[in-house]
């Protein structure tokens, strides 16, 4: 296959921007560059079909159909046998229609439908994030997040009390793999994490930053905390929004590194991303707690380790300084998993559970790791430039309605929809005149 | 009554009690437990049929019964079900039938628009983790207001898709022209609205279909309807209270979710029946570009998902915009008190031979599909050791000891992997390299450490590996 290839994208040039609301048109022309994918999957791709003639229309498809079958083989290996899965019970289906046996109703029966109250007795806690001037710091906003005392939306019952915030990811580490889709946006800021944060704020919309400190990893640079403090400076400075700090992974790393960090940049509320089960939790505990910031308990899906980490971090740090993130799956690769231990959290927080009342954090970026958001694939499933970010999208607001109140994204696109999305579920109102679906027509049909 | 409420001696009592064995368990009791999970239908206790046991059945069946009724659109093999759930939450039990996928299409589309979108619904297949993912229901509505054009569109594409269909019609005669052609195939109808729900009452009756009973954003008249509807006799009813733009997102999660709450946890009187929701309200919105009306309906259908929609039914057919959805309404619908895991078994990757790489790997079917589809794609031959990693991934089986030297070495024993090959050589996934001492220490093999991610098995084949060091 060819190193680069052009072709045309079968959408009007401008949707991504449309769809990110961009401020400023940037691509002027229909001619997307292509290059091979990062990951070599030896697969046979959707090379040799233009993937020009694909498009979102039905005919289109028709065009391509024959070759639906070969690409599925090659793509999902329909040779393997499927073997292990049980199938599933369905209940026997019952008699059908029974002639009516009593005087039929000549009128409609009146019914009101109840709307269910529920019974909360546990509250999840509010959490600042951020510091403004008159707060100690230089932010131009803080934000709070949590209070919930209701399930995730049931406005029914509790209008949402705090929106949740949409931060977005920049990396001090210009080689961090990322898929062209999401590369396509950030190449010319790829080595400055300062104006990567400004350009994240000022053209798509991120309300907060939050910075991953690659290059501290011993594995890649091992840049000192020093490095690290300059940094987030450099980051503080070119954008008025909060920040969140993450570090590489390494847990006595990144303790140097939070410490460092804390003691030389003091009020601004920090978030720290974050303290896990393996750090030091005392002297994690104490960093947090002495320098008022404020921090991500992060554990891998399992209620009961999130437990366990909340309570030990109580011994040193106060409850509304702690946001808990139970690990975010992709929609693909373990989603489901995701989403109900998050929703097996917020639940027991709200029966009153006192060691999961926080409000949760997602890695909504991990949605890249699905091969299906980023990966070529049959010319049916183009563009690409639509599927990795819908794929994010749809990750993070399907964990959104568990509840999730601070998200780490990557996507301008994706940034924008669970914006868009949040809108719509904080609004309330009803539409004056409900859409009736069954009479719509779409293109004179 | 939910799920999980149901201990299985209440149901113990009411069977037969002999222990025939005649369902395939050893006993009443182990049978009793798989009805309460729902592993296992009455009907496999033949003995129950009996005369004598009506009563016993009547009461098994209303205790077994889902909160929400299972409803059945369509005849024969091509049938599917829709609703049939017990819980709110997936965590409490499982969910069990996905929301059904409905292609639209009206009776004024040209030719070629309505044919694809047909093909579409019949070819669209993605196999995910060995599953076929597939479309299943087209959505044939009238926009003409003609019943002949109508019945004209039904007849095509009664002819073109197998798949059951929906009628969308809310003028009687037009709803009953397509009937007259595709009565007896069981299409649900939609659907009886507080003007017309007599007229469809009566249809539903004579061509035995189930219903829709439609009330956009007023969910009382949606409950007049149902109510109105058991009273004629209508016992298979779908509720379709309507879907709202993402603008008024908060009005469709409202909605789902009073409506799936009052079935599952108040058993209220009318409402214990699957939803329709029409992500489709997207395409009502005037956008610039029809990717933004495909994109919003996508984010639609994946919030009906995960609140209780049953049904979706869907306008745009682009690959992008249908792949997340059907993978989201899987993930979902897998039942969260087992992953979903293979069989473990030594698997022939192409024409291997004594000289043939063995590559180790876990058998949750995510590590199993990725992997086999990596190295069948690089037609590489070898054999794949798939070892009981009770369904686990490779880092989760390995720190959960799912997988451990232990069960590995038993593995290559078990599955007689001396006998395949020359060497003594296994290659293991690069997330178990903590493993290779034990591993090589426990079964005498040596071990290799792969890559991470099975992407780099081609390369790490034809650059690094070799079984016979000097
Ligand atoms: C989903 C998940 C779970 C699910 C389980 C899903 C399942 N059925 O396996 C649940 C919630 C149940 C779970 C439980 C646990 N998990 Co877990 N889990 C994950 C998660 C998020 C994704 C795993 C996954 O599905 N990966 C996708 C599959 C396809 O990947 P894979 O199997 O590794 O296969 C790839 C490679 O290994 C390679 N490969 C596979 N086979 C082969 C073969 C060869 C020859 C080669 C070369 C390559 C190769 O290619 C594949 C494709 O890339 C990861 C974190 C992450 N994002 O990775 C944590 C993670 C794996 N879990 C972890 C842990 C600690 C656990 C638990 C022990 C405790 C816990 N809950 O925290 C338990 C153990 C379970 C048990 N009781 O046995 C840790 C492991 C840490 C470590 N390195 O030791 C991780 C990394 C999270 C973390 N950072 O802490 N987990
Ligand atoms: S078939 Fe019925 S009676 Fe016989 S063992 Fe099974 S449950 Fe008991």
């Amino acid at each position: 296959m060819p190193k680069e290839k052009k072709i045309n994208l079968p959408i009007s040039a401008d949707i991504l921007e449309r769809l990110a609301k961009f401020q400023e048109i940037e691509l002027q022309d229909v001619d997307i560059e292509f290059e091979e994918i990062e990951l070599d999957l030896g697969t046979g791709g959707g090379g040799g079909i233009n993937s020009g003639v694909m498009s979102r229309m039905a005919y289109e498809f028709a065009q391509i159909r024959d070759s639906t079958n070969r690409l599925t083989y090659l793509l999902g290996g329909g040779a393997i046998p499927t073997t292990g899965y049980a199938q599933q019970a369905v209940q026997p289906q019952q008699v059908t229609q029974v002639a009516p046996s009593r005087v039929l109703p000549t009128e409609l029966i009146t019914a009101k439908t109840s709307i269910p109250q529920g019974d909360y007795s546990g509250e999840v806690v509010e959490v600042r994030l951020g510091a403004t001037k008159s707060e100690g710091g230089t932010r131009g906003k803080s934000y709070v997040i949590g209070g919930q005392t209701t399930p995730a939306y049931y406005n029914f019952q509790v209008k949402p009390k705090n929106r949740p915030v949409l931060a977005m990811d920049v990396f001090d580490w210009p080689k961090v793999p990322l898929s062209k889709a999401v590369k396509m946006h950030f190449r010319p800021v790829l080595n400055d994490v300062g104006e990567w944060a400004r350009l994240c704020v000022d053209k798509f919309g991120a309300e907060m930053i939050n910075i991953h400190l690659l290059t501290i990893d011993p594995l890649i640079e091992d840049a000192s905390p020093k490095a690290a403090v300059k940094t987030v400076e450099n980051v503080l400075q070119a954008v008025d929004v909060p920040v969140s700090i993450g570090g590489c992974g390494d847990p006595q790393k990144d303790l140097k590194v939070f410490t460092a960090i804390s003691e030389q940049i003091e009020g601004e509320n920090l978030l720290i991303n974050s303290v896990t089960l393996d750090m030091d939790i005392e002297k994690s505990g104490e960093m947090i707690r002495d320098h008022n910031n404020t921090v991500i308990a992060f554990t891998s899906m399992d209620v009961n380790k999130a437990r366990e980490l909340n309570r030990k971090l109580y011994d040193f740090v106060p409850k509304n300084q702690i946001l808990m993130d139970t690990t975010t799956a992709a929609l693909g690769y373990g989603l489901d998993y995701a989403f109900t231990v998050m929703e097996r959290c917020r639940l027991a927080a709200l029966k009153g559970d006192p060691e999961l009342n926080h409000p949760m954090s997602s890695g909504t970026t991990n949605a890249w790791a699905a091969r299906e958001a980023w990966m070529k694939m049959g010319p049916e499933f183009d563009p690409r430039e639509l599927r990795g970010p819908i794929w994010e999208t749809i990750t993070g607001q399907t964990l959104l309605l568990t509840g999730i109140d601070y998200f780490m994204m990557m996507h301008p696109a994706a940034v924008n929809a669970l914006k868009v999305m949040i809108d719509g579920l904080m609004k309330g109102e009803k539409p004056n005149q409900p859409t009736d679906w069954v009479s719509i027509t779409v293109g004179g049909n | 009554m939910p799920a999980k409420e149901l201990s299985p001696i209440e149901i113990y009592k009411l069977l037969p009690g002999t222990s025939c064995k005649e369902c395939g368990e050893t006993n009443c009791m182990a049978f009793a437990a798989k009805l309460v999970n729902r592993e296992a239908t009455l009907e496999e206790c033949k003995p129950l049929l009996e005369e004598k046991y009506a009563d016993n059945f009547a009461e098994l069946w209303s205790l077994l019964k889902p909160a929400v009724k299972a409803v059945e659109v369509g005849v024969g093999e091509n049938a599917i079900t829709i609703g049939g759930e017990y819980v709110l939450y997936r965590h409490d039990f499982t969910y069990f039938h996905q929301p059904a996928i409905a292609i639209d299409v009206t009776d004024e589309m040209s030719d070629e628009e309505f044919e694809t979108r047909i093909h579409v619904l019949n070819d669209f297949a993605y196999n995910y983790i060995g599953m076929d993912l597939t479309l299943d229901m087209l959505n044939i509505r009238c926009t003409s207001g003609d019943p002949q054009k109508f019945a004209e569109a039904v007849k095509k594409a009664d002819e073109l898709t197998r798949k059951p269909l929906m009628l969308v019609a809310h003028n009687p005669v037009v709803l009953e022209a397509g009937l007259e052609v595709v009565g007896e195939k069981r299409p649900l109808i939609h659907g009886a609205t507080k003007d017309n729900w007599k007229e469809v009452a009566e249809l539903a009756l004579k061509y035995s279909c189930p219903v829709v009973a439609y009330s956009p954003s007023d969910l009382d008249t949606l409950k007049s309807i149902a109510l109105t509807l058991e009273e004629y006799g209508i016992k298979d009813i779908a509720l379709d209270p309507g879907t709202q733009p993402t603008e008024y997102m908060s009005v469709n999660t409202d909605t789902y979710t009073i409506l799936r709450w009052n079935a599952i946890n108040e058993e209220e009187k009318g409402l214990g029946y699957p939803l329709i929701g029409a992500p489709m309200a997207a395409w009502a919105v005037e956008e610039e570009d029809p990717v933004l009306n495909e994109w919003n309906e996508a984010v639609i259908a994946g919030v009906l998902t995960a609140r209780f929609a049953d049904l979706l039914v869907i306008h745009g057919i682009s690959g992008w915009s249908l792949l997340p959805q059907i993978i989201l309404r899987s993930n979902l619908y897998t039942d969260p008190r087992k992953p979903v895991s293979v069989e473990p078994e030594l698997v022939i990757m192409g024409t291997p031979d004594e000289n043939s790489p063995v590559l180790l790997t876990t058998n949750f079917a995510l590590t199993y599909y990725t992997v086999a589809n990596d190295i069948e794609n690089a037609k590489i031959n070898g054999y794949l050791l798939v070892v009981d990693s009770e369904g686990m991934s490779v880092e989760s089986a390995v720190a959960g000891r799912k997988m451990t030297a232990e069960s590995v070495a038993e593995a290559i024993k078990d599955f007689k992997v001396e006998d395949m090959v020359k060497h003594r050589n296994i290659i293991i996934p690069g997330r178990s390299a903590r493993l290779s001492g034990e591993i090589q220490e426990e079964s005498g093999w040596s071990v290799s450490v792969g890559p991470l991610d099975s992407s780099g098995i081609p390369s790490y084949l034809s650059e690094k590996w070799n079984p016979y060091p000097e």
